[in-house]
C-alpha cells in the first residue's frame, strides 16, 4: 500500500510491524515523534508491547538490554544528545551480543543548541559494536528497520543495530512510500530466537568477571560477527528485493560503471547527490555516486573507484571528515569535502560545484575554506 | 558468539572466607528461626538446618545477618590473627 508520511511516523510504523515485545522511551527533546507515535499505537490497542517510560536515554537502552536478555524483541528511538547519553550502554548491548534495534535521528550536538541534521551523533558511536544503517528516503527508513531486525537477530551475527536518518530533512518531511502488508512482513521476519537468555530455571551470571584472554576472545568474536554481517546484510537485502521489489546491499551504486569521478556520501546528502549526478551527466560529465547504506560494518569491498569525492556531514576535529578518513586505507585518489555541518543546506547545485572543485584538485570545508 | 556468561558454581572466586574481618556467631538459645538471616545473606552461605548454619569457608563477614536479626541472636566478633 502506498502511504504518504513523515520519516518519524514511518520509523514508528516499521517498529510496530516488527512486533517488538518491549519498547523503552524517554520522550523529551532531542527525542522525536517516533516514540509518541508508538505510544498512540499502544493506547489504541494496535500494538501488543510492554511500553516502558524511563527517566533517561541511558535507562531506555538499559531497559532494552535487560528485556532483550530475557529473549524478546526490543525497540527504542533517540537522537543527538539522547544517543550520547546512551554511550556506555551501547557498548554494553554490543558486548552482550543482544540484537536491540534502535532508530536514531541524526541531529547536531550542542552547544550551541541546534537540532538540524548532522551525522556526528551516530558516527561518534561507531566503535560500540552496533551495526549502523543510514537512510536517504522514508522508504529506506522503513525497509532498513525491518531488515535490521532480521540481520541483528541472525544466529551468526547477534549484534545490535541502529538505523539513522537526517533530522528534519527526513524526520519531519512527508514522502510517498510502499508499505507491505503485515502478513508479508511476518513471513519475512521470523520470531526472535535469542542466543542466550536470563531464565530462573537455568540460572547464569552475565557480565561476570572475565580475565584478559577470554575478554580478548569476546572482542575477536564480535569482530568476526561484524565481518560476517557484510555477507548477511547483502543476503537479507537480496531477499527483500525478491519479495518487495527493492533490493539492498552494503551500498547503493548509481551510474558508476564508466564514471570519471564518483561521489561517496550517505543519508539525505546521497539523495541530493543523485540529482547532481543526473545533472552532470546531462552536461556530458561522467559522474557517479556511491550511497553508503552501512558504516558498520564498513563496506570497503564496495569502494573500488578512482577519483572518489567524499562528502562528510560530520567532522572529527583534528583529523577531518570521518568517512573520508575511514576510506584513507584504500589506494585510490580521493577528495574530501566537509559540508552541511549543523544542518547547513547542501543542494544539488553545491554538489555539482564540488565536482568542479575536485577536477581542479581542490577540497576542504565547503564553502568556508576550499583549496 | 561469545559474551561474558558464567554458570553457578561453588567458590568461583576462591575461598572468600579469607576476606573476613568479623565472624558471625549465632546464639541458638536466642534464635527464633525466622530465617531473615537466610533471606538477606548476599552470598547464600547460610543453610536452613535445625538452626541457621553459616559456611565460614565462603562467608565474607559482611554482618548483614546480624543487622537484620530481630532478636540480636547473631553477634560479630573480630577474627583472631
Amino acid at each position: 500500500m502506498i502511504v504518504i508520511d513523515t520519516g518519524n511516523n514511518i520509523a514508528a510504523l516499521a517498529a510496530k510491524m516488527a512486533r517488538p515485545k518491549v519498547i523503552a522511551a524517554y520522550p523529551i527533546t532531542p527525542q522525536t515523534k517516533v516514540v509518541e507515535r508508538i505510544a498512540e499505537f499502544v493506547e489504541k490497542g494496535e500494538l501488543d508491547t510492554e511500553y516502558i517510560h524511563v527517566e533517561s536515554e541511558h535507562s531506555a537502552m538499559t531497559a532494552c538490554i535487560a528485556a532483550s536478555a530475557t529473549g524478546v524483541r526490543t525497540f527504542t528511538a533517540t537522537a543527538s544528545h539522547g544517543l550520547l547519553l546512551m554511550h556506555e550502554m551501547l557498548h554494553w548491548a554490543g558486548l552482550s551480543r543482544l540484537p536491540v534495534v534502535m532508530v536514531n535521528v541524526n541531529r547536531s550536538i550542542g552547544p550551541g543548541w541546534n537540532i538540524w541534521s548532522d551525522l556526528n551523533d551516530s558516527l561518534s558511536q561507531r566503535d560500540t559494536g552496533w551495526i549502523q544503517f543510514y537512510a536517504s528516503s522514508n522508504q529506506e527508513i522503513f525497509d532498513n528497520v525491518i531488515q535490521a531486525y532480521k540481520i541483528a537477530e541472525n544466529e551468526e551475527i547477534f549484534l545490535p543495530a541502529m538505523v539513522s536518518y537526517d533530522g528534519f530533512i527526513l524526520s519531519h518531511t512527508s514522502m510517498p512510500l510502499d508499505v507491505p502488508d503485515q502478513s508479508k512482513i511476518d513471513a519475512f521476519l521470523p520470531a526472535f530466537k535469542p542466543g542466550w537468555t536470563l531464565d530462573v530455571e537455568h540460572p547464569i551470571t552475565h557480565g561476570n568477571i572475565v580475565s584478559p584472554k577470554p575478554y580478548m576472545d569476546i572482542r575477536y568474536s564480535m569482530e568476526k560477527a561484524m565481518k560476517k554481517a557484510q555477507k548477511i546484510i547483502q543476503e537479507v537485502g537480496e531477499e527483500w528485493g525478491k519479495k518487495f521489489g527493492r533490493p539492498y546491499g552494503l551500498v547503493q551504486e548509481y551510474r558508476c560503471d564508466d564514471a570519471d569521478y564518483v561521489f561517496v556520501t550517505m543519508a539525505a546528502l546521497a539523495a541530493e547527490a543523485k540529482v547532481a549526478v543526473d545533472n552532470l551527466r546531462d552536461k556530458g560529465e561522467k559522474a557517479g555516486l556511491i550511497n553508503l547504506r552501512t558504516v558498520r560494518p564498513f563496506p570497503y569491498s564496495q569502494l573500488k573507484y578512482d577519483n572518489m569525492i567524499v562528502i562528510d556531514r560530520d567532522i572529527s576535529p583534528g583529523l577531518g571528515g570521518i568517512i573520508y578518513h575511514e576510506m584513507k586505507k584504500l589506494n585510490y585518489t580521493m577528495y574530501s569535502f566537509i559540508a552541511g555541518i549543523g544542518g547547513v543546506d547542501v543542494s544539488y547545485k553545491d554538489i555539482e560545484r564540488m565536482y568542479q572543485l575536485a577536477q581542479d584538485d581542490k577540497e576542504g570545508w565547503y564553502p568556508l575554506e576550499v583549496k | 558468539m561469545k559474551t561474558a556468561i558464567s554458570l553457578p558454581t561453588l567458590g568461583a572466586m576462591g575461598k572468600t572466607g579469607t576476606w573476613r574481618v568479623f565472624r558471625p556467631i549465632i546464639d541458638v538459645e536466642k534464635c527464633i528461626k525466622c530465617w531473615r538471616c537466610w533471606i538477606f545473606c548476599p552470598d547464600g552461605v547460610i543453610s536452613r538446618d535445625d538452626y541457621p548454619t553459616i559456611d565460614l569457608e565462603y562467608c565474607k563477614g559482611c554482618g548483614i545477618c546480624a543487622h537484620e536479626c530481630p532478636v540480636d541472636a547473631i553477634k560479630m566478633e573480630r577474627e583472631k590473627k
